[in-house]
């Protein structure tokens, strides 16, 4: 019962960093990106791939958030200067593309069979109980930090400029602000974060297949940030948090509507959360912690 | 010479299924101005709708593309018009968004109803038809007919009937449609009736050439994306040039990759044209 308390806690850290990431560029920027699994599973392969060729952990979730970073510049080259539905649709495509790659390419990822045996980060020293306590606590120190760091780049001229973008391009445009760069900025900052968050799933997990990388991640990802509050940093973590534990709670939908098959449970699990991300941008769609804005300074 | 005339042949017929939903995606797009990825649900529920007609009561696939375009428009309408209206202020990604999850849901009542497995439609079996070497199968040629009957139709109407006509007048300025007297909420729910609809034939045309399960549309959808971003969003005769360009692609490009990769020739089209020509074959604008 601890372990499974201990590991739901570290997935809701873990989709807590998808969160932030998802949070810098929609809630930061105003863009969307509808293929954050697909980043998420870059970063899982990349620090898969590392360290399985013998470099060390920390190293591999470096080599993650580059992969990230990569992707992210690969995504955004063509569509920024176009209106926001382009990246969506592009976006939606790369994590196909990145979940067809991993099926495919068996020499790199092992197919379909998965990449077994990643490195977890002294989990024979520890053992099982003590390596999901440390585990759990390293996840949360890493978020800890990018959350602070991204409050902290929330205040600075460079979230501000961000903000401006989102309220109106032009208009920033027309201050000076360089949009595309920002954009570009912010988007690979964002996919660096994903990747990070693929590479501490994979290390948790010591296996990764393409299974893991359905598109529902991101739509779990996109309920955290709006039920959290779009532009809250925290809103987007504590999202996460509560989207894990509506996730589990649905688990009893099996026991409380006797008489199904296993795969209608599936489908109506699957149900349960696309109602729920309607809802809430019915609802509340500030979320729960709506964003600030701090008052314009008065002129002196 | 044969197996590339082959597959540009193969990349007709399949451009021609395609076209289809290509179609109702740009069209909801034009006059709504959001991408639905519903569609993909629409497609799905067309194939289904279709696939119930036509094993419980033995229907030829004519009167089932007709079934399954009122079944996926009545559908499209309540998701998008009685589901999702009331978020259209907050802007075209909040409702972008929120058809994902209306996908999600969709997409898991026709498995909550159906289950996962694949599902053949019953129709009669004819050998390959061959001429000049190449291989054609009849089911694809009648399919093909289909494709170009419910084309012609859509054309007509947006060319030659009043509504068609106020339908292209809100794609085109929605506030000067206003002051002619349009209603541009009457538009918005034909143009979802017609958009799912012709996303839910498309569907009949694509299982019956293959065969139908819950993922199908989802499978299909970033090809039927590269199509309408290929011609051009919002662009319908841009929609089906895109189709037959991916079509044809698709099957080039078979030769050459694994036929895994398939679904990743959209991909790549969409980055292609976005970088050289982000409107698109006939689109007008892209900024």
């Amino acid at each position: 019962m601890l372990n499974y308390l201990l590991f739901t806690l570290t997935i809701g850290g873990i989709y807590g960093l998808l969160a932030l990431s998802l949070n810098l560029i929609w809630g930061g920027a105003g863009m969307v990106n509808l293929g954050l699994a697909g980043f998420f599973a870059v970063g899982a392969y990349a620090s898969a791939i590392a360290t399985g060729a013998g470099a060390p952990v920390p190293l591999g979730l470096i080599a993650a958030a580059c992969a990230g970073v990569v992707a992210g510049l690969v995504v955004t080259f063509a569509t920024l200067r176009l209106r926001d539905d382009y990246l969506a649709i592009v976006t939606l495509g790369f994590a196909e593309v990145v979940r067809l790659i991993a099926l495919n390419e068996r020499w790199l990822t092992n197919g379909s069979d998965g990449m077994s045996g990643i490195r977890a980060p002294f989990k024979a020293e520890f053992g099982p109980l003590g390596f999901n306590l440390f585990y759990l606590g390293l996840v949360a120190v890493i978020v800890a930090l990018v959350w602070l760091a991204l409050r902290r780049l929330d205040l600075s001229p460079f979230g501000r400029t961000l903000k401006a973008i989102r309220e109106d391009q032009e208009l920033a445009a027309f201050a000076g602000k360089k949009v595309l760069r920002f954009k570009l900025q912010a988007f690979a900052l964002s996919a660096a974060i994903a990747g990070l968050a693929g590479a501490l799933y994979g290390h948790y997990q010591t296996y990764v297949s393409p299974d893991h990388f359905q598109p529902l991640i991101t739509i779990y990802i996109f309920l955290a940030v709006t039920a959290g509050g779009v532009g809250r940093p925290i809103g987007a973590v504590i999202g996460a948090l509560l989207v894990v534990a509506f996730l589990e709670a649905t688990r009893f939908v099996g026991e409380v509507v006797p008489g199904l098959q296993p795969v209608q449970v599936a489908a109506l699990r699957e149900m349960l959360v696309g109602a729920a991300l309607i809802l809430v941008l019915y609802l509340r769609p500030q979320g729960l912690l709506p964003e600030r804005i701090p008052p314009a300074p008065r002129p002196s | 010479m044969t197996p590339l005339a082959q597959a540009i042949l193969n990349g007709v017929m399949t451009g021609a299924l395609i076209a289809v939903p290509a179609i109702g995606f740009t069209a909801i797009f034009a006059v709504l101005r959001y991408p639905s990825f519903a569609v993909a649900a629409y497609i799905t529920i067309g194939g289904f709708a279709g696939w119930v007609a036509n094993t419980t009561l033995g229907l030829g696939v004519l009167p089932v593309v007709a079934i399954a375009f009122v079944v996926a428009g009545a559908v499209g309408v309540i998701g998008e018009e009685g589901g999702l209206r009331r978020l259209r202020p907050a802007g075209a990604l909040t409702v972008a968004i929120a058809t994902i999850a209306l996908n999600l849901i969709l997409e898991n009542l026709i498995r909550f109803g159906f289950g996962n497995d694949l599902r053949g439609y019953d129709l009669p079996l004819k050998p390959d038809l061959r001429f000049l070497d190449l291989r054609i199968g009849p089911q694809q040629i009648e399919n093909v007919i289909l494709a170009a009957i419910v084309m012609a139709a859509v054309f007509l109407f947006l060319r030659h009937t009043r509504f068609g006509k106020a339908m292209r007048a809100v794609a085109d300025n929605v506030d000067l449609a206003r002051l002619k007297g349009i209603d541009p909420q009457l538009v918005a729910v034909v143009t979802l009736f017609v958009g799912a609809g012709l996303s839910g034939a498309g569907g009949v045309l694509l299982a019956v050439d293959t065969s139908i399960d819950p993922l199908a549309g989802t499978r299909i959808l970033l090809t039927v994306f590269a199509a309408a971003v290929l011609g051009g969003l919002g662009s319908i005769p841009g929609a089906v040039v895109g189709a037959f360009c991916v079509g044809i692609a698709e099957e080039l490009a078979v030769l050459a990759v694994p036929a895994t990769y398939r679904s990743a020739i959209g991909f790549a089209a969409i980055l292609l044209m976005l970088t050289f020509r982000p409107r698109g074959l006939l689109g007008e604008r892209a900024v």
